[in-house]
């Protein structure tokens, strides 16, 4: 089984090699101008909390740039940026080159055309309900469909012509996260159903569902792939991640009550979502023990590999944020951190900390692979250092004045006051954002090194058996 | 192909399994959930004024769902399933900068507010976070006949012209306005019904401060009550809103030595009363379903006792008996 993963690919020619290189390449490049577009709309939001006038006309409104901020990391980069990296592993897991590099480059044509699309539509004010990352008017979110499919047919077709016999575990959740995602997309754009509190019943499952079945499953397939890729060595238990992905499937899709808490949805609705919030953990640490197993014993070499620490900072990002939701989801610690900043800090630990790392660090460890260019040890340790306190700085100052905020209400303040008691956590959490997004310019520079730089100009991602062995 | 037939295959049924239980088959049943009493379809205006609210995105800082809990007692009654089945598509929000607009029709009831407030928040609430959505308001040399122009504070409005609401502005403000919750018999959680209510839990008051006459008060608590449900409009400085709000500062019910009238305006509102000469178009809202006699008593004291006034403190008794007498 481990054989897939370092196949020799002798049905593959140097051409088929170039295409999924280019492939790969301007999924990369596409999903980078999306990243940096995107936060560049999220510092902006970020500074509006300490000065709200700033910029405040109608196409500049917090209100429309915030969807475009969150569609954008989500459709724009993390999306784009996780289909070229599911293209790749899926060529290579297989011992076979992409089934079609025509519908790959069809696919990413849809993806952007439906991000620019979608973000001038929420520019424009065409925003469906706040309904919060199903905001864009439903031709548009129809295109996005329609990348999926194309997504999802070209997967299907690759891994069905694979020389193993074997199909590994990678395109398991690469394959079926495109699948499901097709039906998150038909049952959240469906509109004859849903009225008033039908409505909020899909609103609350599409909102996890689109982070659990969609960016979570296409981020656990690149750590099946990468992780045992760079180390050399197989997965710590393959039965133990066929366990978390079938665990995944059953419990995930369930929790999505747990977005209305309190609110006047059924009480079994709700209640089934708090039970499957804590049956979440089953998946999650068998899921990260895999993980973290597989690196046992090379922590040491980790400092040789950047790619790894991305990595290994998204596992425990998934890790910690996924038994954060657990913890949240329950009654007693809803009553104080539902609608707070708390929320906003679970978003960004799990999306930022684990699916955008996740990202970074399958991006690190095989685009070089695939083009033979490489960035600079300076540069990406520049990106790292830089996105990792940043986030935290996010992350710790939102939890703090989240807690406060939910306290302020709790102990039932006059409204106002928790405003102001955020204050401060607004400004520091600007500063992380600061840092966020200069390592994302970083970041774009190693992506034009890796795709348009010279060849060679560094070592492999690829850590060597031995210890000590420098990448 | 047998391999990934079964692994896709399966994980994807399974899926629509899961998906058409938890999800679909639930919306179909919700979809129908009748109206509670009294909820009725927004009018043309209004539909066209929570367009404007989701373009606008109001609804990533305001939700419109109160929770069973004692802390969401300040926004009302909770939520009932019979709120929204008007409510397409739903704007419950996931997130509370700004407070919750389930009921604002009750509690701002006022169109100038809500107009002063839009075109800049800090006009009315200092501290205020939420954007300015000038972009909603022309600024016009002479008002065109049929137009009221928006009593804007004179810090805070443009140099030059007048502000007169777009269509737009309006639309969006009848919305607001009808954001009313409906009395639902025997549903009140907190025995609270309306918008803004007591600060703090309603135990019974620990009178701290004398406010002089041998009567004494409860100035934090006071205090507190008046800045978390007349500040808005009174502004903190009890000097109002030039045109917009009449001051409480010098304020002849306000400070005067029989406290029943300005009781009475607490309790049951006011609107169309001259005050020191002018005449308020806006209305100020009641309060007698919100607030206890005891709350309501140690509002009035902190007012009488304020920014120079020098008034005798009412108790809570006197509003009971105000309270007794009816609108
Ligand atoms: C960035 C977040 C933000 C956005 C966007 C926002 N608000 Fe607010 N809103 C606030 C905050 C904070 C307050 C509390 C301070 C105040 O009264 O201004 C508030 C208060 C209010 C109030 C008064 C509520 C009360 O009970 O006193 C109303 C009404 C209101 N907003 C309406 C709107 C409308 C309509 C929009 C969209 C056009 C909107 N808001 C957009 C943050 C926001
Ligand atoms: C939505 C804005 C608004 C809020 C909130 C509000 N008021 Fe008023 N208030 C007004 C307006 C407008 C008038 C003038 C009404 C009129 O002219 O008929 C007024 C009038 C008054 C008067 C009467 C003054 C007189 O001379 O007759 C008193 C007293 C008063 N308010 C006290 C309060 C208190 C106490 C609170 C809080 C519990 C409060 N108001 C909250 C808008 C408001
Ligand atoms: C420079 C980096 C970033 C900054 C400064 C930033 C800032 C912000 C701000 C200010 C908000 C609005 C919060 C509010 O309304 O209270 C927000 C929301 C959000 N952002 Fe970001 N962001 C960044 C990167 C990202 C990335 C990369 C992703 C996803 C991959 C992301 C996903 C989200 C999501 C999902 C929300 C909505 C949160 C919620 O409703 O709970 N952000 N961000
Ligand atoms: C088992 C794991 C998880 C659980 C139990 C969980 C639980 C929760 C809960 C309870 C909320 C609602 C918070 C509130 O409104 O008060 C929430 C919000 C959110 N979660 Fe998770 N979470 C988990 C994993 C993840 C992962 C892995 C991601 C990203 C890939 C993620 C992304 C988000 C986002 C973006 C929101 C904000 C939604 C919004 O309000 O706009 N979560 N989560």
């Amino acid at each position: 089984m481990q054989a897939t993963v370092t196949a020799q690919h002798s049905a593959v020619s140097a051409d088929d090699d170039r295409a999924l290189a280019a492939v790969f390449s301007a999924y990369t490049v596409s999903a980078t101008c999306w990243l940096l577009f995107a936060t560049a709309v999220g510092l902006l939001l970020a500074f509006k909390f300490g000065a709200p006038d700033f910029w405040a006309a109608k196409y500049l409104t917090f209100g429309r740039l915030r969807p475009i901020h969150t569609n954008d990391t989500f459709y724009g980069w993390a999306s784009i940026g996780l289909v070229g990296l599911a293209y790749y592993v899926a060529a290579r897991s297989c011992g076979t080159k992409l089934y079609s590099i025509k519908l790959a480059w069809i696919g990413l044509a849809l993806f952007n055309l439906a991000a620019i699309a979608g973000t001038i539509a929420l520019e424009l004010g065409y925003n469906w309900g706040d309904l919060e990352y199903r905001e864009w008017p439903w031709p548009i979110r129809l295109v996005f469909l329609a990348a999926l499919l194309v997504t999802g047919w070209n997967l299907i077709g690759t891994v069905a012509r694979r020389t193993t016999e074997d199909i590994y575990l990678s395109n398991w959740y690469t394959v079926c996260g495109v699948l499901w995602t097709c039906v998150i997309a038909i049952v959240a754009t469906l509109p004859w159903y849903q009225h008033g509190l039908g409505q909020v019943a899909i609103s609350g499952f599409y909102m996890h569902n689109a982070v659990g079945m969609w960016f979570t499953p296409l981020a656990l397939g690149v750590f099946y792939y990468a992780i045992p890729k760079i180390l050399s060595r197989p997965i710590y238990s393959y039965a133990l991640g066929v366990f978390a992905f079938w665990t995944n499937l059953l419990f995930y899709p369930l929790l999505g009550g747990h977005h209305f808490l309190f609110s006047p949805l059924p009480w079994w609705l709700q209640t089934t979502a708090i039970v499957f919030s804590v049956a979440m953990l089953v998946p999650v640490w068998g899921g990260s023990a895999n993980y973290l197993l597989t690196m046992r014993g090379r922590y040491r070499d980790m400092t040789h590999s950047y790619p790894l620490m991305f990595i290994l900072v998204a596992v425990i990002g998934y890790l910690f944020g996924s038994t954060q939701g657990t913890v949240e989801a329950f009654r007693s610690m809803q009553a104080i951190w539902h609608l707070t900043n708390f929320t906003v800090g679970h978003s960004h630990l799990t999306m930022y900390g684990f699916v955008t790392f996740a990202v970074w660090g399958g991006i690190y460890a095989l685009l070089p692979l695939a083009t033979h260019k490489s960035p600079g040890r300076l540069g990406i340790a520049l990106h790292f250092w830089m996105a990792l306190v940043g986030s935290f700085i996010y992350v710790i100052a939102l939890s703090i004045g989240g807690t406060i905020q939910g306290l302020d209400w709790l102990h039932q303040r006059p409204f106002i006051q928790s405003v102001t008691d955020m204050a401060p956590y607004w400004v520091w959490r600007g500063a992380g954002g600061l840092l966020m997004f200069l390592s994302h310019i970083v970041f774009a520079w190693n992506v034009w090194r890796m795709t348009s730089g010279q060849t060679g100009n560094a070592g492999s991602p690829i850590l060597a058996r031995t210890e000590g062995a420098a990448a | 192909m047998k391999k990934l037939l079964q692994i896709a295959g399966g994980a994807l049924l399974v899926y629509i399994v899961i998906v058409m239980g938890i999800a679909v088959i639930p919306a179909i049943d919700l979809s129908k959930t009748p109206p509670g009493p009294g909820v009725k379809p927004l009018t043309a205006l209004q539909a066209e004024g929570s367009v404007v609210y989701a373009a606008n995105g109001c609804a990533y800082c305001h939700t419109q769902q109160v929770r069973p809990l004692a802390e969401d007692k300040v926004f009302g009654r909770p939520s009932a399933p019979g709120d929204f089945s008007y409510q397409t598509p739903e704007l419950l929000g996931s997130e509370r900068t700004g407070p919750d607009l389930s009921n604002i029709g009750n509690s701002k009831p006022s169109d100038v507010w809500q107009y002063i407030h839009l075109f800049d928040p800090r006009a009315v609430v200092p501290e205020s976070v939420m954007p300015n959505f000038k972009f909603l308001f022309h600024v016009v040399a002479t008002v065109p006949p049929g137009e009221t122009a928006v009593p804007v504070p004179a810090a805070f409005a443009p140099k030059q012209g007048k502000v007169i609401p777009t269509q737009q502005a309006k639309a969006l403000v009848a919305y607001l306005l009808s954001l009313k919750q409906t009395p639902i018999p025997g549903y009140t959680m907190n025995g609270g019904m309306g918008g803004m209510t007591s600060a703090a839990p309603a135990t019974v008051p620990a009178p701290t401060a004398a406010a002089g006459g041998g009567y004494s008060y409860d100035a934090g608590k006071g205090q507190s009550l008046f800045m978390a449900n007349c500040s808005a409009c009174h502004q903190a400085t009890g000097e109002g809103i030039p045109g917009a709000f009449p001051p409480l500062k010098g304020n002849a019910a306000v400070d005067a030595d029989d406290p029943t009238l300005h009781i009475h305006t607490v309790l049951h509102g006011a609107h169309g009363v001259t005050i020191g000469g002018v005449a308020y178009s806006s209305v100020m809202p009641p309060f007698a379903d919100q607030l206890s006699d005891a709350d309501i008593a140690n509002i009035v004291n902190y007012e009488r006792s304020s920014w120079g006034n020098h008034a005798k403190p009412a108790t809570a008794a006197a509003v009971a008996a105000v309270r007794a007498k009816g609108p």
